[in-house]
Order: structure tokens, then C-alpha cells, then sequence
């Protein structure tokens, strides 16, 4: 018997298949990644598997890579296992046929995730498993994280014992992300399960020259049809094959599980069949009704393929008149989803039998459950057995939404809650992704589950920013296995780490009365009171709660903890939460502390110890008043110009309301409306930049290198300034192309995350004060109401005209206003300086196809996106269609702006004597190679459809529909590198390949940095990361080199925070390009181990050493012509002075320094080499071919 | 031939000549070269607490740093432990003991008094022959005095006293407003030696970025002449049994000469040996011994302390009236730069 430990699901499960497997092929994808993560971890620190080897962790470059090596290992006899999810499934599909197909034993772990349909969702659901039905795989549902961990046993030796494949699954987030306390098993309990003579008849069959065969023929009609049913009898013997694995677990362990299961009355007349975590709050809904003298009853399925028909109709008791099979997944058009149809025909079969189980048919009937990780709790669930016992209940139906269109859905009882447990403690914590509080309550989890008897429970709630995002953890204690499997709304305790939250959050909606709220707030504890929202008072009184608080920040602060407020917070909830005696939560907190820093340094243990000592000291009960103040709502008021839609959808997403949001209230189709980030104002900075313009120079370069457009340039004319109010400042605007006019650098506020890049790249200082810079950042609270009067009243003075100034220079192109604005990436972010500068540049004209990663996250994830319009209604139009296809998914887009141009072009010729000739003339002639020429096309087009409306002919509809692509627009094809380089190189390199103009810009940061830093090929040598703990054994791969091969591509390697004049005119040059062009753009990130702070001077070091060199390639079709221009000097700093200051190098140099010396080396030698091999490459001349009447460059 | 050997802080050396905490020192492959280059003991640079606190705090927050996303909770693969500063110094410093057959003398520069005592005693465990203290401090607390700052001092020399067995050297400043009191009461806490003086890292002002910069300055020889002074002065008040070090300025053999006459039991060299290379300490010694045998030294003992305050008989000479003589001795130069 194994001790117990509190993991979450990814872990229990990779613990198994990590003991089990020889090879492990795999590709990050969330919420499986952690898997893969543990697994290489596991593999850097040694640790074998049951055969005393180290297994080989191989990352692969998509999960069509994984499952392809997999394939392989799995041929030459070596055991193998991936771990996967969503998407990444879907792309492990044709193997999984192959190898299902082959009769080999193999395991993929998945947890279980929604595929992308209107949406991308990286939440938890069954859309993903359910469409691996007809590949031939075993299907088994794990419902908690014991189970994740037994069934992976249970998986992967059943799959031995019978030849076929397993897929074994489990809740993404709420299973796989969830810490629950369980029994872990021992290699002797593995040992035991996964018989040597299966392993050695599984080796046998693998391929070796000794005694070849062939397997993968091509078969003919002749036999293919006969070879395809010759497994049946392999499949036939999975239900009877994991029914004994599962005997000898129990036997081994005492943990008893069945194919099916049945909960609850014995002669149930209703019964509700499910498979997965959702289990546990059924099983918590049967028993309170039947415990108020109900009949209920349910049905877990643990293998749902091959369907284990025998088995349901064994575990449902005789008295059954009515079934509703519940789905976690939707399959449009469908009779009915999987499950439902699985039941229903396995019931349907079985009655038309000699001996039928029923004297007739029972009802059933099919719902839909927990999309995306929808909640599904008592309340949800109990309305099902209400209407199972309807005489005619609706067959299908949807629990957990309002569904007003379609009126599909049962009403929630919110009446009906689980009963609490006797001696539970329920737990919210409200925090900062920035300042630890998963942390801490992770940890919290582990010490009382560890260390105690007590049961322990952890579920964590993230937002989508990722900046200044909000996680809230839900905790239960108790002395009973914890069944509850949603989110707690009844807590006896809840923390709030951030005083600012309770303006945005419903922070006590789940506090149950008299329970206990501890609020860290930067006040004097005889201030706090008043200082509390007045809603937050009422709540307080009307609770009757318990109010301790405490001054965290400053704790942390004097504990020379900086920001991390966690080690403060947690002493204080173990003494008022009375889990455990607060001196032994201490000692545990302590040694917590001991184990994870013993071998990483003294200063952070003493930190930490010194935070915990100060925390009590400094926690403070506040005396609660009994009168009640006046009613207020934390739902921020809707400014009277907001759009409609924000109004009615984005701001209930906003104060986390967006669960109650009916189906009608969202749109059909995944359409949403951009610009508005604006919106949401949410004052996360604790400083933001104050300008000086009296020490400013103009250069614009706070404004180009502004991660979120949070600090921006305005120039205006002198009439302007001078009508505008005393407290707004501007100044002279220097410029040699425009004269009298005015200039002002404004910040943002409530949209600043305080950054501070800004303030690092500002050259002017004053002269009085060399400290003092142009802009300086300081405490919002000093600053803000003023800063706001100042950006608001910023935001009337209208846009410079676009044609003053020159837009290749930093100057110009900061007068150009942003169209990309206030996203929610990280404070600091490299990649979205880019993103900006384009928008600012050809926003009004550009279509963007967005790769999945950090860009889409940012770009696009709800509540609300930063790409925005300008005064006209124009804007860049986005769409992420898939990680590995947006190379493909951009020259679609391409090729349909093309057909459309093409095609008005035809209609114009038709029309051309009706709408008349000049205007057509002027419409088909028109270059478009300026701003101006583009305008003049837009007046054009304007007037050709105000001719239009007048025409009675056919066409002049059509050519209405396609008339704005007249207009030349602009295609960008926006990712990572973790697609340019890895997932979606193939189809990068079909579309540059194709000719056709499309401008592809990869945010380079040389790492996946949306998963959480896994390396890809963009990843230098010597860097650890992910996949590369050791460092990356090898060289970046020169994406511009492969692409610049093709001679007619422009491609250009730019570094913002180096020259942003060379990134303007690259980005220029691109757009102007009529064929495909590919920059590649440094982009720093966190995933770097960097002050972010300093994202620009890391990009000027990193060019200043060599180890990114700046360049373009222009073609030329011009005879002789030299495309390659070497844009940064040669090297002036060794590249380990460079990486030096990059925790992603210095960590090497610690954990294995004679290594770290060896890679610096050859890093060192990849750098010098490129430099020479481009300094040689400025000499060759090459020429576009072309024909002769078509010479042109960029 | 000339005796050259000396004995500092209870150690046996050949030569008077110590090579001084540089960077050459830090890695055995260089240290190897500074010992075969003659260096009778070498001394290892100073490990720095802030050094090690700054690296700890940094690097732990860098490898944790999360944004708190559900897709990605860290940044890094799991590193259960890497070595500190700390023990990055002490394996080196361990290396180079194993491959020296002259004494290596470790240095420490703390801030706490628990880390001074803990990381005394690994540099002991360690295999140090001798542990040099390196009180580096600009005293910029107004709130401060200097009887506070020099308690504060001697509560960190008693403390590693405490904490080590090894022979104890304290390098000073030459900033304490009674140098030749706190000498001596260093002594009573427990030194053994004294190493005179630490220089201070002078900040500049970068006139291109309008910055304030740090940056080494090597030492001219002209420095000499302050240790000079004070290991005169305190090698008759603090008698044979205390060892004395001088440092700062040594660039030549003469300069060594010149230490040993004013009482130093051994002359410490890094800013020559960095200028000119690990090789310049045996043309030091050539230099030392050159100077010795034209004069008919016996060895470097009737050398040493021939010249003290005492000893010279110039007693005013390293006091005030030296001072006056140098200003009245300064003559103008012969044109004065125009303009």
C-alpha cells in the first residue's frame, strides 16, 4: 500500500504511465502538458521506471509528430505512452486507427478537453475523447484523481494483456488540475498488475531484422474487408480483461472498481447515467434525495469502449422506469450524443432478447453537461430526476445554462445544495497570478492532507490575462472523502490577498454566515472599515463575518519578500481557519519552505521564515459594525456611450457574471465585436509613467516600445494646445517635417500594468537630475484621478492627418494611432510592441490570421480583445483558426481577398458603361502604393457604390458585396514560434512557397510560451527550458535561411528593443512586398527569466552580441541586385555577457556548469558562424526571375 | 642566498610575496598559474553576501515566475536544487586547496551576523588555511556614529572567532576615525593579522548615458603609502605576535621592500598581477631578492619592522609633521597649463 499524497490529476496519472513506459513521444498542449512536464522532470532527475531504466522523454513537433513516434516505438517493441488533449487528439487520430488497427498494446493519457468550434476553449470536456470513438481504441473515464491514478495502471496493463490500445481519460482542469489527497500506489503494486509474460509476448511482436516481417501492407478488395474483422475477437475480450485488472487492483489495494457502477436506492424508479468527475456531485445528489425518501439512483461508466453492455444492464436494479444519460459533449445534427446512443442501444438490444432485463423498454432520455468546464453541481443535477419522473419529459435537453432559443435546458434549483458534511471546512481564496496564492493554498492543501487524517481538496479558477490575472482557489478539508466536484458556495473561510478585488469581484458571494474573511489591505487597520466598498460592508453585517486583516504587502515587503504575499497569508488563514493548531501549521509551513528551498539557497528560506514570523503579529481582528450601510452593486456602471453589446454580454463577463448570460445573449456564430479591451479599465499598475515635458526630447520611443498602447504620443496643432485645459501639459513638437505644432505623451492609467519598459527605454534626462528621466514611474494613487482627466480629455484631440509626418521613423509611426490596444498580456510582453506598430501602421487595411498561442490568448480570449477600429470604423479583422494550420488558414484568407478582388474587377468591366467608365478606370488603375492612393480607392469605391444603389442590373449586387476589395488589403499571418518553427513549419513553407502576398510575422520568443515555456526548434543552444533542462543540445533553427532559400521572399529579422527604425522599415518593406514576406521578430518574454522591466535592453544585448542579428532580404528582380543587408553591427559583447543576465542561460551555469561552459561555447561558435556566413551573405547577388515587363523591388 | 621565508597569520611562507583576492584567484586553472608563478599564499576573492542573497532571491523568483494563467503555472522545468554562490565558492575553493601546495586564504564579506559566523565555518570546513574578513562598509548612516559602526564590526570579528579555528585575518578600510584604537581592539575580538587597506570601488559618472557607473580602477603605486603609514605605526603597538598585511599599492619588489620595513609581514599584490599577468609575481620576487642581495640582507626578517614608527626613529614622520613636511616639500611645476 502506497502513503498518501495530495497531487492533482496530471501527476497521479504520469506517475504511472511514467513507471510503465520506455518511451514517452509527446507535444504540449493544455491541460495535458503538465504530464509530459513530470515525465521529463522525472527523466532529468533520474528516476527509472519499473525496469530500472530512465525513459526517453522526446518532444515532439505537433502531436501528429508525437503519435507518430509512438507509432514507431511502439513497432519496435518498446512500451510507449503520449499525453494529450483537444486538438492535439484530433491530430493523433490517424495513427491511433493505425495503430489500434495493428493490434498494439499502447496507453494515450488525455485530459479531456473541448475541441475548438465557435470558439477555442481550453477548459474540460468530452468533444475531444468522443471523437477518437471509431479509431479502435479501449475507452476508459477516470473520475477523480485516485482513479487517474489507477485506471492509468489499470490501462496501461490491460492493454498488454489484450492487444488493443487504451485511451484513458479524465477531467481536463477539474480532474487533471484538481489536488486531491489519495493512496498512491508502489512499484510492487504496478509490478503486480503488468505481468512480465504480456511485456515479453509485446516485445516479441516488435520489428527486428532477426525475424522480419511486414506490417502496414496496402490491401486490395479482395481481403481488406475480412483482415478488418479479423480482431474482433480481441476487442470482444476487453470488458472481461479490465474487469480482472480491476479485481486484482482491488485485491492488491482494496480500492474496488467495475465497468459500470451503481449508486444509490435499490429500487430506484429513476437513474442517471454519466461518465467522469461530474460522479461525485451525482453521487452527493442521489444520496440527499434519497436520504428525503426519493428513489434515485446512478450509473458511473468507467470503460465506455468496447461498450460494456452486460455490465449496465447488471448494475441498473429491476425498478428502473426511466433513464437520462448525460453527455459531456455535443455533436450537432446527432440523434443523440455517444453516451446516450450507447445506452440507448445496448438497452434496446438487450430487450429484444429471449430474456429481456426489463418488462419494458425504461425511458431514455439524452442531456448535454459541462461544456468547457461548465459547473455541474446538486442544483443542475437534481432538476434531471425531476424531470425523469415527468410523464413526458423533453428526450433531450441541457443542464447548466438558461437556454432561452432553443428552450432546451432544465431550470437550475437553486433550493436544492448538497448537505455539508459534518466537520468540513470549505476555503475561498481570492488572489493575484503574481503574487502566489495558488501557491500558497497548494501548499496549504499538501500539509493538511499530509500530515494529518483529514481528506483535502484544491481546485484552482484562473482568469485569461495575463497580466494582473485574478486566480481564486477553492479548498476543502474534511474528515471524509471529498465527493464535491464544483466550486465551493459555501465557505466557512475566505481570504482576499488583493483589497482591489472587491471593487471588480463578488468576493463574499460564497461565504457561508458567520464565516471568516481575511482581507490583506495596505492601510491602517483602523482605516479599513471605511475604506471597504459599501456593498462589501453590507455583505459583512448581513453574513455576520468574522473581519481580520492584515497589511500583507508591507509584511512581505519588510520580509524582503517583494510582491509574493503567499507566505504571509498563510500562517493567518491557518490560524483563523482552526484546521490544524497554528504552531504545527507553522512547523509544516516551515518545513514546506525547508524542502523546496534546502538545495536552492539560504536567503529565500530566510525570507520566507521571516515573513511567516512577521505574519501573526500583524493580523488584526477589525470591529464590525451593526448598522448597515447603504446598498451599492460591484458591477461597474456602463458609461451611456458603450456599445450595446458590451452593455448586455461584455460587461456581465467582466464582473464574472457570465454564467448566467442565457444562450440568446451570445452570438451564433463565434462573431464577436472588436475594441474592447478599452472597456475595462483595470487599474492593475501600483505605478505608472508621469511625463515631463520639460526633459522630453520626442523621440517616441516610450510610446513604440508600450506593450498594451497604455502610453502614448499626440501631435497637434498649436490651436489646440493652446484652447486645452491648464492641467492638460504638452509641448513644442520638434520635427523638422512639421513646425508649429504640438506634442503630448499621455498615460493610460487604469490600462497601464506599470511595466516600467517605457521609463527603461527613455533617453532624456534632466539636467538637473540625472535620476530624472522624461517619464518616471510613480504610485498610481498619487497620480490617477489626474492622469485620468489628462487621457480622457487626450482622447478628443483628434488624430494627426497620416501624411505629415513619415511613417519610418519612430516619430512617425507614434502619431499613427494604435489599433491594438490594452490586451491582457504579460506586463512587459515583447511580442505585442510588434503587434501594435502594425496595427498603427496598416490596421485600417489588414485581415489577421492569428496562430493559437500567447497571440490568440491575448488577441482574442473573452471578455474582451485589444483589436480595435479608428474613427472611420476600420480595424484589423482577426481570426485564429488553429495552431498548426495558420499558415494555410492566412492564404485562404489571401486567396479569398484575391477572388474577390478578381472578381469585382470582372463586374466592373461589366458594369463599366453603367457606373461609368472614368470612375472605372480610376478604380482598376489606381497603384495603391500610398496611403493617399489608398484613401483616393476607398472615395472611389464610396462613390462607385453610391452609383451602384442605382443600378438595376444583377451585378451591381454582386459587385455592391465585393467592392470594398477594390481596396488593397493587407494579410498578416501572426504566431509564435512554437507554430513558424515546429507545428505549423510545413504549411509556412507551402504558403511562402506559393508566391502569393501574404506577410507572416513570428513573435519570436524562442520558446512555447502561451504553454508554459517548453522548447521549441526557435530555441537557442544552451537555453533550458521545458523539454531542455539540460540546455538545448542544439542550434536555433534559421527560419529566415530556409525561407530566404526561395530567392522571392522577403524576409527580415528585426529586434524592436535594438533599432525600431530597422523593425518600421522591415515591417514597411513587408507590407509593400507583392509577394510573401517573413519577419521574424525577437520577442522577449517571461518565459526568458528576465526582469521584464528591462524586456528592451535584453533585445539590445542580444543584437549587441550577436546572438540576433538584425537583416533584411529584399528581393530584387533588378539584374545584380544585393538582397541581403546586414542591419546590426558586428558583435561588441561576447554572447555569455548577453546571456549571463537571462535566468533561461544562468541557471545551467549552476545546475551543471561544466556543461553550461561546453554549450556556451558552442553558442558561442553558432553565433560567430552566422555572423560570418551573413556578413558573407551581404555579397550575393541574386535576381527574382521575372519576365521583363514586371521588375520591380520593395 | 636570502632567506626569504615569512610567517603571516601562523603560516609558513616562502616569499613575503601573497597574491591578493583577484578573479585570477576564484578558478583553479588560474590559481594554478598565480602559484606557479610564485605566490607564497594565495587569496581567494571575497565571497559577498549580497551576492549570494541576490542570486538566491533572483533566480528562485525568475525560475517561479508565473503570470498565474490556467495554461501555464511556470516557466521552467523542475530544478529541485542548483548550487548557491556559496557553494560554487566553497567547491572552488576546495578544488584549489586540493591543488595548491601554498596556503590559500579564503575571504568573506557579509552583512549579517548569522552569515558571517555560518559561512566562516564552511569556508574552514572547506580546507582553508587561513580566513581573511573583509569589512566593507561605506559608512553612510547619519544616524550611525562611529563608535556604533565599530561595535557592529567587532560583534562580526568576535563572532567568526567564534565560529572558526582557523587563523583569522580582518582586512580594514582605511575610513575608521581611530584607526590605530579599533586596530587594536580588532586584535583583542580575535584577529590574528590585519590586512591594510580594503580600497573602496569609486563610483563614476558615465558622460555619454548621463549614468552613474561602477567600474574596477587598478591601483597605482602611489597607493602604497597610506598602508604604509598605519602598518608603521601599528606594528610596535601591536607587537610581533599580530600579523600584518599590506596591500594597495604593491606593484614592484621595491614596494615589497618597502611594506617589510614599515613592519608587514607579508606584501599582497592583484592590481599588478591583473595589469601584467600571474607571471609579474616572480619578477617581483626577482626584484625583491635583487634588492636584498645588493644590500646584503641576510634575509626578509631583519627587513621586517626596520623602519616602524619606533623602529625609524622618524616617529613624526607617519604622524602629522610628515604631513606638513610634504606639503612645504611640493614644488610648483615649472609652467602652469595654459588656459
Amino acid at each position: 500500500m502506497g502513503r498518501s499524497r495530495c497531487v492533482d490529476g496530471n501527476e497521479a496519472a504520469a506517475s504511472v504511465a511514467y513507471a510503465l513506459s520506455e518511451v514517452i513521444a509527446l507535444y504540449p498542449i493544455t491541460p495535458a502538458s503538465p504530464m509530459g512536464e513530470h515525465c521529463d522532470d522525472w527523466a532529468n532527475a533520474g528516476r527509472t521506471n519499473l525496469w530500472g531504466a530512465v525513459p526517453d522523454v522526446v518532444e515532439m513537433q505537433s502531436e501528429a509528430g508525437a503519435a507518430g513516434a509512438l507509432h514507431g516505438a511502439l513497432q519496435k517493441g518498446a512500451l510507449a505512452t503520449t499525453f494529450t488533449a483537444s486538438q492535439g487528439l484530433l491530430l493523433m487520430i490517424p495513427n491511433m486507427f493505425k495503430i489500434a488497427g495493428e493490434l498494439t498494446p499502447a496507453v494515450v493519457h488525455v485530459a479531456a478537453r473541448t475541441i475548438a468550434t465557435h470558439a477555442l476553449s481550453i477548459f474540460g470536456d468530452h468533444s475531444d475523447v468522443m471523437h477518437a470513438r471509431a479509431t479502435g481504441w479501449a475507452m476508459l473515464a477516470a473520475g477523480s484523481v485516485q482513479e487517474a491514478q489507477d485506471f492509468a495502471l489499470v490501462a496501461h496493463a490491460a492493454t498488454l494483456r489484450s492487444r488493443i490500445p487504451f485511451l484513458h481519460f479524465f477531467d481536463g482542469f477539474r480532474t487533471s488540475h484538481e489536488i486531491d489527497k489519495i493512496d498512491t500506489l508502489t512499484d510492487d503494486d504496478i509490478a503486480v498488475l503488468v505481468r512480465d509474460e504480456d511485456v515479453l509476448a509485446f516485445r516479441a511482436r516488435g520489428m527486428t531484422p532477426e525475424a522480419p516481417v511486414v506490417r502496414g501492407t496496402a490491401q486490395n478488395p479482395d481481403v481488406f474487408f475480412q483482415a478488418r474483422e479479423a480482431c474482433n475477437p480481441y476487442h470482444d475480450a476487453v470488458p472481461g480483461i479490465v474487469e480482472e485488472v480491476f479485481d486484482e487492483l482491488a485485491a492488491r489495494t482494496g480500492r474496488h472498481y467495475g465497468l459500470v457502477e451503481y449508486h444509490g436506492a435499490v429500487d430506484a424508479d429513476r437513474v442517471i447515467v454519466l461518465m467522469g468527475s461530474a460522479a461525485g456531485a451525482l453521487e452527493e445528489t442521489v444520496d440527499d434525495l434519497n436520504a428525503a425518501g426519493e428513489h434515485v439512483g446512478m450509473v458511473r461508466v468507467r470503460l465506455f469502449q468496447p461498450f460494456p453492455t452486460a455490465a449496465l444492464l447488471a448494475a441498473l436494479p429491476p425498478t428502473v422506469r426511466s433513464i437520462a444519460v448525460l453527455d459531456r459533449t455535443k455533436e450537432p445534427g446527432a440523434v443523440g450524443e455517444p453516451l446516450y446512443l450507447s445506452v440507448l442501444a445496448a438497452l434496446a438490444e438487450a430487450m429484444d432478447t429471449d430474456a429481456p432485463p426489463f418488462a419494458r423498454l425504461p425511458r431514455v432520455i439524452g442531456g448535454r453537461y459541462g461544456l468547457s468546464s461548465k459547473e455541474v453541481t446538486p442544483s443542475m443535477l437534481k432538476p434531471v430526476f425531476d424531470a425523469l419522473a415527468e410523464e413526458r419529459p423533453r428526450k433531450h435537453f441541457t443542464i447548466g445554462i438558461v437556454d432561452d432559443v432553443t428552450h432546451l435546458s432544465l431550470p437550475i434549483d437553486a433550493t436544492f445544495t448538497h448537505r455539508r458534511p459534518e466537520h468540513e471546512v470549505q476555503a475561498v481564496f481570492f488572489g493575484l497570478g503574481s503574487d502566489g496564492t495558488v501557491g500558497a493554498t497548494k501548499s496549504s492543501v499538501k500539509i493538511i492532507g499530509e500530515h494529518t487524517d483529514l481528506f483535502a481538496q484544491g481546485y484552482f479558477v484562473y482568469d485569461s490575462k495575463k497580466s494582473g490575472s485574478v486566480t481564486v482557489s477553492h479548498l476543502r478539508f474534511g474528515p471524509d472523502p471529498i465527493r464535491s466536484t464544483y466550486l465551493i458556495d459555501d465557505a466557512d473561510f475566505v481570504a482576499c490577498h488583493q483589497i482591489g478585488l472587491l471593487e471588480r469581484l463578488p468576493v463574499l458571494a460564497s461565504a457561508r454566515k458567520g464565516a471568516t474573511f481575511l482581507l490583506s489591505a495596505p492601510l491602517p487597520t483602523d482605516e479599513v472599515w471605511d475604506r471597504l466598498p459599501p456593498a462589501v460592508q453590507r455583505e459583512i453585517v448581513e453574513k455576520d463575518i468574522e473581519l481580520w486583516v492584515i497589511d500583507a504587502e508591507r509584511v512581505a515587503r519588510e520580509a524582503g519578500m517583494g510582491n509574493r504575499i503567499n507566505t504571509v497569508m498563510q500562517p493567518c488563514f491557518f490560524q483563523l481557519a482552526g484546521v490544524l493548531p497554528p504552531e504545527e501549521a507553522i512547523a509544516h509551513i516551515k518545513a514546506a519552505v525547508e524542502a523546496t528551498y534546502a538545495r536552492r539557497g539560504r536567503a529565500t528560506i530566510e525570507r520566507n521564515f521571516a515573513a511567516i514570523d512577521l505574519a501573526l503579529a500583524n493580523l488584526h481582528r477589525i470591529e464590525v459594525p451593526s448598522s448597515l450601510p447603504a446598498a451599492d452593486g460591484v458591477v461597474p456602471a456602463a458609461a451611456d456611450d458603450e456599445p450595446d453589446f458590451v452593455v448586455r454580454v461584455t460587461r456581465r463577463l467582466l464582473a464574472f457574471d457570465g454564467d448566467r448570460l442565457p444562450v440568446s445573449a451570445l452570438p451564433v456564430d463565434g462573431t464577436f465585436p472588436t475594441g474592447t479591451t478599452k472597456y475595462e479599465k483595470r487599474g492593475i499598475a501600483s505605478e505608472i509613467p508621469i511625463w515631463d515635458p520639460d526633459v522630453c526630447i520626442d523621440c517616441g520611443k516610450c510610446a513604440i516600445v508600450c506593450p498594451h498602447a497604455a502610453i502614448r504620443m499626440k501631435v497637434f496643432d498649436a490651436d489646440i494646445a493652446a484652447a486645452a485645459p491648464n492641467w492638460f501639459l504638452t509641448k513644442a513638437f520638434r520635427s523638422k517635417d512639421l513646425a508649429d505644432h504640438h506634442l503630448v505623451i499621455q498615460v493610460a492609467p487604469d490600462d497601464c500594468t506599470g511595466c516600467g519598459v517605457c521609463v527603461d527605454v527613455c533617453p532624456a534626462k534632466s539636467k538637473t537630475d540625472m535620476s530624472h528621466k522624461a517619464i518616471d514611474m510613480a504610485p498610481v494613487a498619487d497620480h490617477v484621478e489626474l492622469e485620468r482627466r489628462r487621457w480622457d480629455h487626450y482622447l478628443t484631440i483628434p488624430e494627426l492627418d497620416r501624411d505629415l509626418l513619415p511613417h519610418d521613423s519612430v516619430k512617425g509611426s507614434q502619431v499613427l494611432e494604435p489599433l491594438f490596444e490594452f490586451s491582457g498580456a504579460c506586463a512587459g510582453c515583447g511580442e505585442t510592441p510588434y503587434l501594435k506598430l502594425v496595427s498603427q501602421l496598416f490596421g485600417d487595411r489588414m485581415v489577421v490570421a492569428n496562430a493559437t498561442g500567447c497571440s490568440s490568448i491575448y488577441g482574442a480570449n473573452l471578455p474582451t480583445t485589444p483589436w480595435t477600429t479608428n474613427a472611420e470604423g476600420r480595424g484589423p479583422a482577426w481570426s485564429n483558426s488553429l495552431f498548426e494550420d495558420n499558415a494555410e488558414f492566412g492564404l485562404g484568407l489571401r486567396l479569398g481577398v484575391d477572388a474577390q478582388h478578381e472578381h469585382a474587377r470582372v463586374l466592373l468591366g461589366r458594369l463599366a458603361s453603367v457606373v461609368g467608365d472614368q470612375l472605372v478606370t480610376a478604380l482598376l488603375d489606381n497603384q495603391q502604393d500610398t496611403e493617399a492612393q489608398i484613401r483616393e480607392q476607398r472615395t472611389l469605391v464610396a462613390t462607385l457604390k453610391d452609383r451602384l444603389r442605382d443600378v438595376d442590373h444583377p451585378d451591381a449586387a454582386r459587385l455592391a458585396s465585393v467592392a470594398s476589395n477594390l481596396v488593397r488589403q493587407g494579410v498578416w499571418l501572426v504566431g509564435g514560434d512554437g507554430w513558424a518553427y515546429d507545428i505549423g513549419f510545413g504549411g509556412l513553407d507551402h504558403v511562402l512557397s506559393s508566391g502569393r502576398n501574404v506577410n507572416v510575422l513570428v513573435l519570436d520568443t524562442e520558446v512555447y510560451s502561451n504553454t508554459g515555456g517548453q522548447a521549441s526548434k526557435a530555441t537557442q543552444r544552451g537555453a533550458v527550458a521545458k523539454f531542455a533542462a539540460g540546455g538545448k543540445a542544439t542550434g536555433k533553427k534559421d527560419l529566415g535561411a530556409i525561407a530566404r532559400a526561395y530567392g522571392n521572399v522577403y524576409v527580415a529579422q528585426i529586434s524592436m528593443g535594438a533599432n525600431e527604425l530597422q523593425t518600421t522599415k522591415a515591417l514597411l518593406e513587408a507590407d509593400a512586398w507583392p509577394g510573401p514576406s517573413l519577419v521574424i521578430a525577437y520577442s522577449t518574454c517571461i518565459a526568458h527569466g528576465i526582469d521584464m522591466r528591462l524586456s528592451m535592453s535584453h533585445q539590445k544585448d542580444a543584437v549587441r552580441s550577436g546572438y540576433w542579428p538584425l537583416y533584411r532580404y529584399r528581393p530584387s528582380e533588378i539584374d545584380g541586385g544585393q538582397p541581403f543587408s546586414l542591419d546590426s553591427k558586428a558583435p561588441t559583447i561576447p554572447v555569455r555577457e548577453f546571456a549571463a543576465s537571462e535566468a533561461r542561460y544562468a541557471i545551467l551555469e549552476r545546475t551543471d556548469p561544466a556543461r553550461a561552459h561546453e554549450l556556451a561555447a558552442l553558442l558561442q561558435a553558432d553565433v560567430d558562424e552566422r555572423w560570418a556566413y551573413y556578413e558573407q551573405l551581404v555579397q550575393i547577388r541574386r535576381t527574382v526571375p521575372h519576365l521583363d515587363d514586371e521588375v520591380g523591388e520593395p | 642566498m636570502t632567506d626569504l621565508t615569512t610567517t603571516y597569520l601562523g603560516l609558513r611562507l616562502r616569499t613575503p610575496i601573497v597574491a591578493s583576492a583577484s578573479p585570477l584567484n576564484g578558478e583553479p586553472a588560474t590559481a594554478r598559474l598565480v602559484e606557479e608563478a610564485g605566490a607564497s599564499a594565495i587569496v581567494l576573492p571575497s565571497l559577498f553576501e549580497e551576492e549570494i542573497v541576490h542570486e538566491d532571491i533572483h533566480l528562485n523568483r525568475s525560475l517561479e515566475a508565473g503570470v498565474g494563467h490556467a495554461e501555464a503555472q511556470d516557466y521552467f522545468p523542475g530544478i529541485d536544487a542548483f548550487p548557491t554562490v556559496a557553494d560554487r565558492y566553497l567547491s572552488k575553493l576546495a578544488a584549489i586547496v586540493a591543488q595548491s601546495s601554498v596556503p590559500v586564504i579564503a575571504s568573506l564579506n557579509a552583512t549579517s551576523t548569522g552569515a558571517w559566523a555560518r559561512y566562516a565555518a564552511r569556508i574552514e570546513d572547506a580546507g582553508a588555511a587561513a580566513l581573511e574578513l573583509n569589512l566593507y562598509h561605506v559608512a553612510a548612516d547619519p544616524t550611525q556614529d562611529a563608535a556604533a559602526r565599530e561595535t557592529a564590526d567587532l560583534e562580526i570579528v568576535h563572532a567568526v572567532r567564534a565560529a572558526v579555528a582557523i587563523p583569522l585575518a580582518v582586512k580594514l578600510s582605511p575610513y575608521y576615525s581611530a584607526m590605530a584604537c579599533f586596530a587594536s581592539r580588532v586584535v583583542d575580538a580575535g584577529a590574528d593579522g590585519l590586512v591594510l587597506f580594503n580600497r573602496f570601488y569609486q563610483p563614476d559618472i558615465d558622460l555619454d548615458l548621463l549614468e552613474v557607473v561602477n567600474h574596477v580602477e587598478l591601483s597605482t603605486p602611489n597607493e602604497l603609502r597610506l598602508p604604509l603609514r598605519w602598518i608603521a605605526i601599528l606594528r610596535p603597538q601591536l607587537g610581533p605576535s599580530v600579523s600584518l598585511a599590506a596591500t594597495s599599492g604593491v606593484h614592484a619588489g621595491t614596494d615589497v621592500v618597502k611594506a617589510l620595513m614599515a613592519g608587514a609581514d607579508v606584501a599582497m599584490l592583484t592590481s599588478a598581477v591583473l595589469r601584467n599577468g600571474p607571471r609579474h609575481l616572480g619578477r617581483v620576487e626577482d626584484e625583491l631578492c635583487a634588492w636584498l642581495r645588493e644590500r646584503e640582507y641576510d634575509s626578509v626578517a631583519q627587513l621586517r619592522g626596520s623602519a616602524t614608527q619606533t623602529t625609524s626613529g622618524y616617529a613624526s614622520k607617519f604622524e602629522r609633521a610628515n604631513y606638513v613636511q610634504t606639503l612645504h616639500s611640493w614644488s610648483p611645476p615649472v609652467h602652469w597649463p595654459s588656459g
